[in-house]
């Protein structure tokens, strides 16, 4: 398939309509119809029963056969909430919030030069960014924790902060060249002959063709800092620990809390599962580093 | 992307630049760059640098006197060692049975969201959902909620059939120590899916409907028609997908930290999890960074071919 076909039929608005409009996809016939509503409901089971659970009494969880008809209450979540998931919350929160904030700073910048007044060679710079992703988290921790133990940073949000942001950056970075590189260069170059000034062709020509990529870029970014775990296990212990860190850490006697297992579980995940079902369409291309429009 | 869909099509750009840039018209073009560039290589390589440097000594934290340099033995001990080289089998097994499944299980599922049926919008939301629980509470809840022999799913729902069937219990599996890296392998399967879901769906959708509509025309089948048409111009996002899927696989700590814990002995102890332990629970700095050391030059293999892979993308993007 040639680089113009692809261009073309995804930037085509037919694109949308063979997505909406009933005429144009071929439909599904019924068997396959009920194959696929299988599948589906054989993978979304798992999320189910965990969310099924965590609005049970432990007694009820921990039943076998399974019961599902169970009464219904929010003890779980309540217990969790008042007792000690708070402080692990708002850590995570803060330090997804503050790397995201932090990339965006450098990636932005980074990938104007990248994109719209490119640098020299920057596809070398690029496949640098994209090259540090390769680097397994785990080879740099040990470097990492003797450098943070030293200078009396482990255990503190702002380490996290710095680390969640060089694990985000490239990507962060990647995304937004291919956002920014949407906009035309012919209108670029019609503002400046125009003589608007950079802060006025950014604010009226980049920003906003940019400005749903810098949505996407962020949610990207907040996810996957809410979600790391490595560098939060193995680097917090009392103080900055992040949520993650809660979910492994409270389980002491095996399996005793299942109901509040499943209902800590469900609190933490909610945040990336609203997000990420606002942004179904935006996260595969961030995820695909912008590979895949 | 909904809001560029309505963007005019781009047609031949003029030259960027027309006069010859001067040293300092230059740097005001990398200034941008700059922050985010240094930032990275001082997070990013320096560590590895490190790395490297100590991968070459031998040096256990409990034994601080005995800290010398041994060039390459630590090495030697990664590739020689009964658990590391288990380790990185493990890690090997691990990475190809989940990334291969899942692009499977995933191009299965795309083929069929991509046709219209009642209620797709809704079946693909609940489909992206285990992509989008925290990792980690997602392996608690398949080692608590679903393997457990006791009160989890799995031997809950064989009693429950059982019992439909007039006998008393089903058996009793202990699902995780009997089966450590099945069971590891399907929790992560489950997790990366509905990522492969997703790419493959972005491709399927990126089809130009009128080669499809042609090969209708000329009648093809529908095998024939995805045969020689849709896995073709599939073949770079399969690509894609089995890249990053590698990428993020190889790396997988978290699962293996909850539910198996490396275990039964090292069976499932994969890479990442063996240096973990290396570090935090035998305190061998120097072998615990040569093997990282070893996963590094495993994922630069990957990459090579992963780059070769985003820049066929990179460069259709650039040309257009």
């Amino acid at each position: 398939m040639s680089a113009q076909a692809t261009a073309t039929v995804v930037r085509r608005p037919r694109r949308r309509k063979r997505d909406d409009d009933p005429g144009l996809a071929p439909r599904l016939s019924p068997l396959w119809t009920f194959v696929a509503w299988l599948a589906t409901l054989a993978f979304f089971a798992p999320v189910a029963w965990m969310v099924l659970t965590a609005f049970h009494q432990e007694a009820d969880a921990a039943t076998n056969p399974p019961s599902l008809l169970a009464p219904l209450t929010l003890d779980q979540f309540s217990l969790l909430l008042e007792r000690d998931i708070t402080p692990y919350l708002l850590n995570s929160a803060m330090a997804s919030v503050f790397s995201t904030l932090l990339v965006l700073a450098l990636a932005v910048p980074a990938a104007y030069a990248l994109s719209i007044k490119p640098v020299e060679k920057w596809t070398d710079v690029m496949f640098f960014f994209l090259s540090t992703k390769f680097l397994p988290l785990i080879a740099a921790l040990l470097p990492i924790y003797m450098i943070v133990k030293d200078i009396g940073m482990l255990d503190n949000i702002w380490t996290l902060v710095l680390l969640y942001t060089a694990m985000n950056l490239p990507i962060a970075v990647w995304m937004m060249r291919s956002f920014l590189a949407e906009v035309p260069k012919e209108i670029l170059e019609a503002a400046e002959v125009d003589g608007a000034g950079l802060p006025t062709v950014l604010l009226r020509v980049v920003a906003p063709v940019a400005m749903p990529g810098l949505a996407a870029t962020s949610l990207i970014c907040f996810i996957f800092s809410w979600n790391e775990f490595m560098f939060a296990v193995n680097l917090t212990a009392t103080q900055a620990s992040p949520a993650p860190v809660f979910l492994v850490g409270f389980i002491t006697n095996e399996g005793l809390f299942l109901a509040r297992l499943c209902a800590a579980a469900t609190l933490v995940s909610l945040p990336v599962l609203i997000a990420g079902f606002a942004a179904q369409d935006k996260l595969v291309r961030g995820l695909s580093l912008g590979a895949v429009k | 992307m909904t809001t560029l869909t309505e963007l005019p099509k781009p047609t031949t750009r003029p030259p960027v630049r027309r006069t010859k840039p001067t040293t300092l018209s230059k740097w005001r073009r990398r200034f941008p760059l700059l922050p985010a560039l240094i930032f990275t290589i001082v997070v990013t390589q320096l560590p590895f640098v490190a790395t490297l440097v100590i991968s070459t000594f031998q040096w256990n934290i409990l034994r601080p006197d005995e800290r010398r340099f041994t060039g390459l033995s630590n090495y030697t001990l990664v590739f020689t060692d009964d658990r590391l080289r288990h380790a990185v089998l493990n890690t090997g097994v691990l990475t190809a049975s989940v990334v291969v499944l899942s692009v499977l299980l995933g191009l299965g599922l795309a083929l069929l969201l991509d046709r219209r049926f009642r209620g797709r919008g809704l079946a693909r939301t609940l489909l992206i959902a285990p992509f989008l629980v925290m990792p980690v509470a997602a392996a608690l809840l398949w080692k608590h909620a679903i393997y457990n022999p006791d009160y989890g799913l799995l031997n809950g729902t064989l009693n429950a059939v059982y019992r439909l069937f007039g006998a008393d219990n089903g058996p009793t599996v202990d699902w995780i120590s009997t089966f450590p890296m099945p069971a590891l392998v399907i929790a992560l399967v489950w997790q990366w899916t509905p990522f492969m879901m997703l790419i493959l769906l972005a491709g399927l959708q990126a089809q130009p409907g009128d080669v499809l509509e042609a090969a209708r025309v000329d009648g093809a089948s529908a095998v024939q028609t995805f045969r020689h048409i849709t896995l073709p111009h599939l073949r770079q996002y399969i690509e894609l997908g089995i890249v990053l899927g590698s990428i993020f696989v190889v790396q997988t700590f978290d699962a293996v930290f909850t539910i198996t814990q490396g275990g039964p002995g090292s069976q499932t102890t994969n890479l990442p999890y063996e240096i973990y332990l290396t570090m935090f629970r035998k305190f061998e700095y120097g072998q615990a960074a040569a093997a990282g050391v070893v996963v590094v030059i495993g994922s630069i293999v990957i990459a090579t071919f992963a780059l070769r892979v985003v820049a066929s993308l990179f460069r259709e993007e650039t040309s257009r």
